[in-house]
């Protein structure tokens, strides 16, 4: 049993995407999750289908989306205030710093972030990799376990099959519903994750059938 | 936003000639277009709060392309591919070309205070 959980990712919706069956079961169990969530996902391409943000009101929108799908998995929220697409360019150390402040304050049991350099997206390899530099630096014997995600094309050739596999099945609604959360860009992120034509009205359906489980690596820390 | 019209955005160009103001401009095709195709090359570009002051600007174009110049001292600012706009409520001239998804492929945008 988890004592706290503390997932790590910059977007609004990754959480959804990558780690909300998994949130789900272990807020089921009555365990703490805090979400540290990097920017507010400013250069989104997606605006919505047909399109209701700017890029000037997209960060207020999203911000919203991320606060009513924290609410769907009953979890804590913190926005961390960084800027999407840049994430990378910042003094990482002193991003790793940053999330060690609230490791430190938090103390969970188990960390979930990107897997640095497999996780497609530039700021899912910074930010990932600033929280496992964040988490190396805890002492040994308050250091959480880290779930770290992959899915860049090719991955399980190079990393090999990933020991962490959740069946999200029986939370596949309350995913669905916190995907959905993300208005702006639920239909977007879905069409390209389910390769299907999506609508408004099949995208609910095509969803429900799509997720079946989420996977992890357990990231080994090298005793020094 | 609206589906550009000519006239309209015209004018507001205008009423930016001449001032300092402030750009964002950005084209993208995500950071996933290679990774959803492999053969699709991941491409974009962003500047946001150039300042800058033009001396004239002009949208050309019709149907549902069209394209921004504004004319500075040293050079120019351009924007290809742009089929909507609005002025938002903070008086910033927001113009952007989304496919036919509806995401952004281009944005141009100004004002007068800084984004």
């Amino acid at each position: 049993m988890e004592k706290h959980v503390v997932v790590i990712f910059p977007h609004p919706d990754d959480e959804a995407f990558g780690a909300a069956g998994t949130i789900a079961k272990f807020r089921e169990a009555g365990v703490p999750v805090t979400y540290l969530c990097g920017t507010l996902g400013e250069m989104g391409r997606n605006m919505g289908n047909p399109t209701f943000a700017t890029r000037e009101s997209l960060p207020e929108i999203r911000k919203k989306e991320l606060q009513d799908a924290c609410k769907v998995m009953d979890v804590e929220l913190k926005m961390l205030g960084y800027r999407d697409k840049v994430l990378e360019f910042e003094d990482l150390s002193k991003v790793s710093d940053h999330l060690k402040g609230f490791l430190d304050e938090i103390q969970p049991s188990l960390v979930i972030t990107h897997y640095p350099e497999y996780a497609v997206h530039p700021d899912h390899n910074a930010l990932g990799a600033a929280a496992i530099d964040a988490v190396s630096k805890m002492e040994e014997s308050i250091r959480p376990t880290v779930w770290a995600q992959a899915f860049m094309r090719g991955y399980q050739e190079i990393l090999g099959k990933p020991d962490v596999v959740q069946d999200i099945r029986p939370f596949v609604k309350t995913k669905v519903k916190t995907i959905l959360c993300h208005a702006s860009q639920a239909q977007g992120v879905l069409g390209n994750v389910t390769g299907e034509q999506l609508t408004e009205e099949n995208m609910e359906a095509i969803a429900m059938e799509h997720f079946k489980e989420e996977t992890f690596y357990t990231w080994n820390f090298k005793s020094i | 936003m609206k589906p550009i019209d000519m006239n309209e955005v015209q004018q507001h160009i205008d009423e930016f000639a001449g001032k300092k103001v402030f750009i964002h401009l950005e084209t993208t095709n995500g950071a996933y277009a290679n990774h959803v195709n492999e053969k699709a090359y991941n491409v974009g570009a962003f500047i946001r709060n150039a300042q800058v002051t033009y001396e004239h600007g002009k949208i050309k174009g019709a149907g549902t392309a069209y394209r921004v110049g504004l004319k500075t001292e040293n050079g120019w600012v351009y924007a290809e591919g742009l089929n909507a706009w609005e002025m938002d409520d903070e008086n910033r001239l927001l113009m952007a070309g989304h496919d036919r998804e509806g995401r952004l492929m281009v944005a141009l945008e100004i004002s007068e205070t800084a984004f």
